[in-house]
């Protein structure tokens, strides 16, 4: 090859992937802009404190916002001590080589990779029909309780769905932790119980609580696993009980999108509640880079 | 504490075979020898840390004051009390100088705040570190230097009063003042403590030790007193290995 070819062929590379570079970076401006253009000025306090109105084409979009809040809060409250369990069990107890605990991590990996309208069905399937009509039975309930679409059913369905999220990144977390604090923690008469709530999880802490802002983060966003289990179409009240359904903002906004009688009425509606949902999820991803750096600048620290 | 034909195989692999040696009460005794020949895995069974390794199997039993530390009915969390260690790496909590030092106290099931604060005073003066960190007990032990994060090893280790001490190359990763400091300590120590101290520095067992037992490929080669060890060795390997042909 030439002198010349070769640096026409290393120009033609450093070109090609810069401008694929440039094209990601271009694509989230481009989506960002959009929807700040068009939604930031109807992101006001009447539009994020009063119920929708006028047919969708009027009001704001608070039950959405405390329906996502409430749902992602369960979610939380369900998805954490599972998968903090699970992954403890995985790094800390299951012996090496445990069969078990590769089929677990053969299932975790598996479970992440499940398409999330599948995981509404499952919601569906086995929450709702199998659960709660269960649950309505034993309890003597004559008409359906337990067994319809609910805030519950709804948060587990995300759970299942972000169990993967948490157990990952908890088992990171605590492949984190020197190995030498738990020698120390033992040859000092620990027990393997008091080392772990003494010393592993403490330092595993910031990992742990990064992978839970993560899960919400994710489980916040996805609507697909709370179409059959529990998300409503318009709803002004807010959910009251653990069978309530709710309105979510992910869902608002492909209602408002695709069921509107008036499209150009609401289209800033849609706009702003896209905003609204954007800048949540961003603000808890920043939560998570926060904490990581943190961490990590208190691991560089200790050297 | 006294090994009897004990040896310890890694699976199928044999680290340590058929060791017979006493540590002696109130003495320091120093395990030399060249790398890999297993005087850190004899080290480390004495307080059973190698049942944390998956895969060990030994043949052959260790005595702790004519008691088997092996035996069923030894609850080994007892047993890492009464025979403590210390790291060649000094690996402090990333809790504050208090905390670690009174991590095996509290572990312990000690609550009283009193006798906490005092034992913790008394291991800190014991390990020569009271004076460099009374105003900053609250501090992050990160903080400390290399050798005060060791001798805060030795204080934590110490704090809950064990009956032997196991150092394994304790100050192998210091600069020579704190190197000097730790075996001034080893040698204040002994007043009460029985220890085994793993060592590649010849010089350093030639200081802190009274005993001497040199390991070589898995086998214990020789052990008597330091001074006849490294004077008047009975075994040529010995000889060669402390005047420095190999090793």
């Amino acid at each position: 090859m030439t002198h010349a070819s070769r640096r026409a062929v290393g120009l033609a590379l450093t070109s090609l992937t810069g401008l694929a570079a440039f094209l990601m970076v271009a694509m989230l401006a481009l989506i960002l802009l959009d929807v700040i253009a068009n939604g930031a000025s109807h992101v006001t306090w009447t539009f994020l404190s009063q119920p929708p109105s006028d047919g969708m084409m009027g009001g704001g979009i608070f039950p959405a916002i405390i329906g996502t809040a409430a749902l992602t809060l369960l979610m939380t409250l369900a998805v954490m001590p599972v998968g903090v369990l699970t992954a403890v069990y995985l790094h800390e107890y299951a012996p090496p080589n445990s069969r078990f605990a590769r089929w677990v991590r053969v299932a975790v990996v598996n479970l992440a990779g499940v398409p999330s309208i599948v995981f509404g069905l499952f919601g569906l399937g086995f929450f709702i029909l199998f659960v709660g009509k269960g649950m309505d039975r034993m309890l003597g309930h004559e008409e359906l309780y337990w067994a319809q679409p609910g805030i519950l059913w709804a948060s587990l369905t995300l759970a299942v769905l972000t169990l993967p999220v948490v157990i990952v990144s908890t088992e990171e977390a605590l492949r984190a932790v020197p190995m030498d604090h738990r020698t120390a923690s033992l040859a000092l008469g620990a027990t393997q119980s008091q080392t772990l709530a003494r010393v592993v999880l403490p330092g595993a802490l910031p990992g742990i609580l990064t992978g839970a802002v993560l899960a919400i983060s994710r489980g916040a966003g996805e609507v697909a696993p709370i179409l059959f289990t529990g998300a409503a179409y318009f709803l002004p009240d807010l959910p009251s009980r653990l069978n309530s359904q709710f309105m979510h903002l992910g869902y608002h906004t492909y209602v408002l999108a695709t069921q509107s009688p008036d499209v150009e009425a609401t289209r800033p509606l849609l706009y702003a509640t896209v905003l609204v949902l954007l800048l949540l999820t961003f603000a808890l991803n920043l939560v998570a880079v926060i904490i990581r750096t943190r961490t990590r600048r208190k691991a560089a620290g200790a050297h | 504490m006294e090994a009897r034909e004990l040896t310890l195989r890694y699976g199928t692999k044999t680290a340590i075979s058929k060791i017979s040696l006493a540590i002696l009460e109130r003495q320091v005794t120093a395990l030399i020898g060249p790398s890999g020949c297993g005087k850190s895995t004899f080290l480390r069974t004495l307080n059973r840390m190698n049942d944390l390794i998956p895969g060990t199997n030994h043949t052959g039993t260790i005595l702790l004051d004519s008691m088997d530390i092996y035996d069923r009915s030894v609850d080994v969390v007892d047993l890492r009390r009464r025979v403590g260690m210390v790291f060649q790496k000094s690996n402090p909590f990333p809790k504050s100088i208090f905390e670690n030092v009174a991590y095996g106290l509290r572990v312990g099931g000690m609550k009283d705040k009193n006798e906490l604060n005092t034992r913790v005073e008394k291991s800190l003066r014991g390990a020569a570190l009271w004076d460099e960190v009374k105003d900053r007990l609250n501090e992050s032990a990160l903080g400390l230097s290399g050798g005060q994060q060791q001798r805060l090893c030795i204080a934590r280790a110490m704090a809950v009063e064990p009956e032997v001490l196991l150092m394994d190359e304790p100050a192998s990763a210091l600069d020579p003042i704190a190197t000097a400091k730790i075996e001034e300590l080893i040698h204040e120590l002994k007043a009460q403590y029985t220890i085994a101290i793993v060592t590649h520095n010849m010089q350093q067992a030639a200081r802190v030790s009274d005993r001497t037992a040199f390991f070589y490929m898995g086998e214990l080669v020789e052990c008597g007193p330091t001074e006849q060890i490294f004077t008047n060795p009975r075994e040529k390997r010995t000889e060669d290995y402390v005047t420095g042909k190999f090793g």
